[in-house]
Formats: C-alpha cells, structure tokens, sequence
C-alpha cells in the first residue's frame, strides 16, 4: 500500500468502485435498461409494418437506442463524483489523471454493454429478427467496437459537461456529433449482417470503427488531464 | 492595440479604461472591414453583370461563386487557424490564443452557414432536390453542428483559463473527427449508390468565369480577415474588460 499503484491498478480501482456502487444501487443501470425498452416499444408502435420492413427498421431502432441510453449513463459518471465533492478525492489521490479516466471509462463500458444486452434481445423480439450463431456473434463483436469509441468520448465529455452551467443539458450537444460516424458504421454493418450478406462487407464497417477507437481512445486519454487541472 | 489606460488601482483608473474600452467598442470596424465590404460588393456585381452564364446550369451556377469560396474560407482559413490556435494554446497558454480560436470559430461559424444556405438553393434547380447524403454535405453540416456546440460550451464556462482549456480540447477532437465523418458517409454512399451523382467536378474554366472566382476567393478572404479583427478587438475587451486585456489576465 506504500508505492502509489501503476495506471492500469488504480484505472481498475476506479472502474471497481464505480460497480460497486451501481451494482448496490443498480439505479442508472434499471433506468438505462428501461429505457432501452421504452424506447424499442415507441419505435415499434410509430412504425407502419406494411411500410417498411422490419428488417430495415431494427438496425436504426437499435444504434438510435444505444446512442441515447449511453448518454443516459455518461452522464451519470462525473455528476457522481461531485457529491461532497468526491471528484476531488479522486484528483489528489497518487495516480496519474489518466488512471482517473481509463477507470472511469472501464465503468462505463461495462455499464453500456449491460444496457446493450438488455436492448439488444429486446429489439431482435419486438422486430421478429431470426439472429443465427454467426450474426450474434458478429453483432457482439460490433456493439463492443462501437462502444469503446463512445464511451471514450463520452466520459471525456461527461467530464467537461458536469463543470459547466448547462451541465448534463450539455453533454448531447458535445457528444452526438462524436457518436455519427460510430453509429453509422455500426448501422450499416448490423445492416448486413442480419441481411445475411457475407461479412466482408460488414468487415469494411467494422474498420472504420477499429479505426475510430484506435483514434479517440488515445486522443481522449491524453485530453483528460487538459480539462481538470487549475 | 493602443492602451490609453492602466489600471494603477483606485475607482477613477477602472472608469477611464472603461471609457477607453468603450471607445473600442464605438469603432471596432476600421479600414480593412470597409475595403473588404467594398471588395465584397464588387465581387457580388461581377458574378451578377459581368461573368457569363453557364450553358448546362443556368444562372443557377453563380452561386458557386460564392458558395465555394464560402466554403474554402471557412474550412482552410477559419477552422485551420482554431485548430491551430486551440494547439498551440494547451501548449503555450497565451489567452491571445484562445481568443483567436473562439474568433476564427465565430467567423467560420458565419461562412460555414453561408455554404450550407447556397448549398441547396443551388442543388434544387441543378439537382433536382434541396438536400442529399453526399459526403461533403453531411460533413460540413455535422461541421457546423459542432462549431455550435464549441460556441454553446463557451458560453457555459465561466473561468477563463477553464473555458479556455476546455474549448481547445473540444476544438482538436473536432479536428480529428471530420475525417470519420467523411469517410462513414462516403462509404456509405458507394454502398448505396445515389440516383444523382451529378459532381460538379471542375471544368477547366473560361477566363472570365475563372477572373470571377479568383476575384471571389480574395474578397471572401480579406472579409475573414476585417471579421476576424473586428471581433478579435470586441473578445479582447470582452475578456479583460481593457483597452489592453493582456495587462489586467497576467496580474490575475
């Protein structure tokens, strides 16, 4: 307990502390899912079946409902930490501000993909999609992808929203133009796979959203420290 | 920047800046705005009186006189200089430079709306249609979109060194984003390709048309430039409350 622990240490800390305090309350986790499910419900009777097939529909419904459900738990991670100001705890304590925000990050990936697996089955029974083992997985490996970059820029922007006048009111305005070509990559790769097309198109997609996480994760870490010092 | 009055502490020094202040205010313009008003006004009577029209498009095709050095304006001089600007000022941490990022945002701000009016009052006669998922489209309006938010998040801070901070950072994760934008919408493009794929792909230019352009591009330039001044003094007194702001923000 001396030496002050490493950055992925005290990221995991963080990320801990922050479950533990969801999983003991799990009040934004059941208001992110319920959500989740109200909103596959409202799209589900705004939608004319003879219109447009559900197919077509499902994938839009669902990156629509990912992206609002994150924001409702990104908003969550800072505004947390400014009770009895805990943010400052946080700031003092003898880890890198990186840590600080990697751990906060971690949290809340596990809590978007916990939503996910809520909006996801929800959407795929609501929308009648016939999902085999291959596309699942493929729509796994999408809504991981497509998190992590979301999640990234979302908790930096959480961060900077919660410090300002407008505070949650904020965050959507940063944050959405960030989350387009995330969630237009994961629509259109979802798209085609529950399509059944053959994944190289899907693939090409899913580049695109490797390519973003490979970007923002690295730029928003290296941001954090930028917005908190005095 | 002629700094008429210092502050050397007492309530008559802050009312003598104040005046010198508001004197700034009366006259934040000078010369370069009303030649570039001027240069402006002539552009608009070439491109009107003076520069053919074109055979295929109609009269319509004059707006990309002033559509694309909007556009130009906006993305390699406004934005590349807050880029730059917010850049340099995580580094450097002079308030010069946070305000010539907000300034340079404000103006592009301005020109960006421009193309994005032109833009469709264009494409419905050529087009055929106001608005499409063509990939500079959609960037540039996602573009501004963010340029709103960055001016939103400016208005929301109220620290200076804060709202600097958090404005530079927001400025070069838009920096890097556009590219995404692009790319996602142009791939999205080719995999569904549109009925219209009408580009305006750059013709060689009759001299005339091409003298129009070239006129255009140098007036909508020396119009950022007087903006940009204009507004530059208006943020400087804004930010220090002086005639000479820097003074005041080193002290503090």
């Amino acid at each position: 307990m001396s030496e002050p622990p490493g950055v992925i240490a005290a990221a995991w800390a963080i990320a801990r502390k922050d479950l533990t305090v969801e999983l003991r309350t799990r009040a934004a986790f059941l208001s992110a899912a319920v959500f989740s499910v109200l909103a596959a419900a409202i799209f589900l009777y705004t939608w004319d079946p003879t219109a447009v097939a559900s197919i077509d529909l499902a994938p839009g419904v669902l990156w629509v409902i990912f992206t609002f459900a994150g924001l409702l738990g990104l908003n969550r991670s800072f505004s947390a930490e400014l009770a009895d100001r805990a943010i400052d705890g946080l700031l003092i304590a003898p880890v890198r501000r990186e840590a600080v925000f990697l751990g906060k990050a971690f949290a809340n990936l596990i809590f978007v993909l916990g939503v996910q697996v809520v909006a996801i089955p929800t959407v795929v029974l609501f929308y009648n999609l016939s999902l085999g083992w291959g596309a699942s997985a493929a729509i796994a490996g999408i809504t991981v992808l497509a998190s992590v970059g979301l999640v990234a820029v979302g908790t930096l922007f959480s961060a900077m929203a919660v410090n300002t006048r407008l505070a949650e009111l904020l965050l959507p305005v940063l944050a959405l133009p960030f989350f387009v070509p995330v969630v237009t990559a994961a629509a259109q790769a979802t798209v085609l796979v529950i399509n059944g097309r053959p994944l190289s198109g899907a693939v090409d997609w899913m580049r695109v959203l490797v390519a973003f996480d490979l970007v923002f994760v690295p730029a928003c870490t290296m941001a954090y420290p930028f917005t908190i010092e005095s | 920047m002629g700094a008429t009055a210092r502050p050397d502490g007492g309530g008559s020094a802050a009312s003598v800046t104040r005046d010198a202040a508001l004197a700034q205010l009366d006259r934040p313009y000078g010369a370069v705005f009303w030649v570039a008003i001027a240069a402006v006004i002539a552009t608009l009577v070439r491109i009107a009186y003076f520069t053919p029209i074109e055979a295929s498009q109609g009269p319509a095709q004059k707006i990309f006189y002033i559509h694309v050095p909007a556009a130009v304006t906006a993305l390699y001089l406004a934005f590349a200089l807050m880029a730059v600007a917010s850049v340099l000022y995580l580094w450097l941490r002079d308030p010069k430079l946070d305000r010539v990022a907000a300034t340079s945002a404000e103006v592009g701000l301005a020109f960006t709306t421009v193309v994005l009016v032109t833009g469709p009052l264009w494409a419905k006669p050529v087009w055929g249609t106001w608005w499409s998922g063509d990939a500079r489209l959609t960037s540039t309006l996602f573009l501004w979109l963010i340029i709103l938010g960055y001016l939103i998040l400016r208005q929301a801070v109220e620290d200076r060194a804060q709202r600097a901070r958090y404005s530079a950072v927001l400025a070069i994760l838009a920096g890097l984003l556009i590219p995404f934008i692009h790319l996602s919408v142009y791939l999205f493009r080719t995999l569904h390709p549109q009925p219209i794929v009408l580009k305006p792909s750059a013709p060689s230019l009759p001299p005339e048309m091409l003298a129009t352009l070239l006129m255009s591009f140098a007036s909508f330039a020396l119009l950022f430039v007087a903006l940009l001044r204009a507004r530059y003094r208006l943020a400087t007194i804004a930010d220090g409350g002086l005639a000479d702001g820097t003074a005041s923000e080193r002290d503090g």
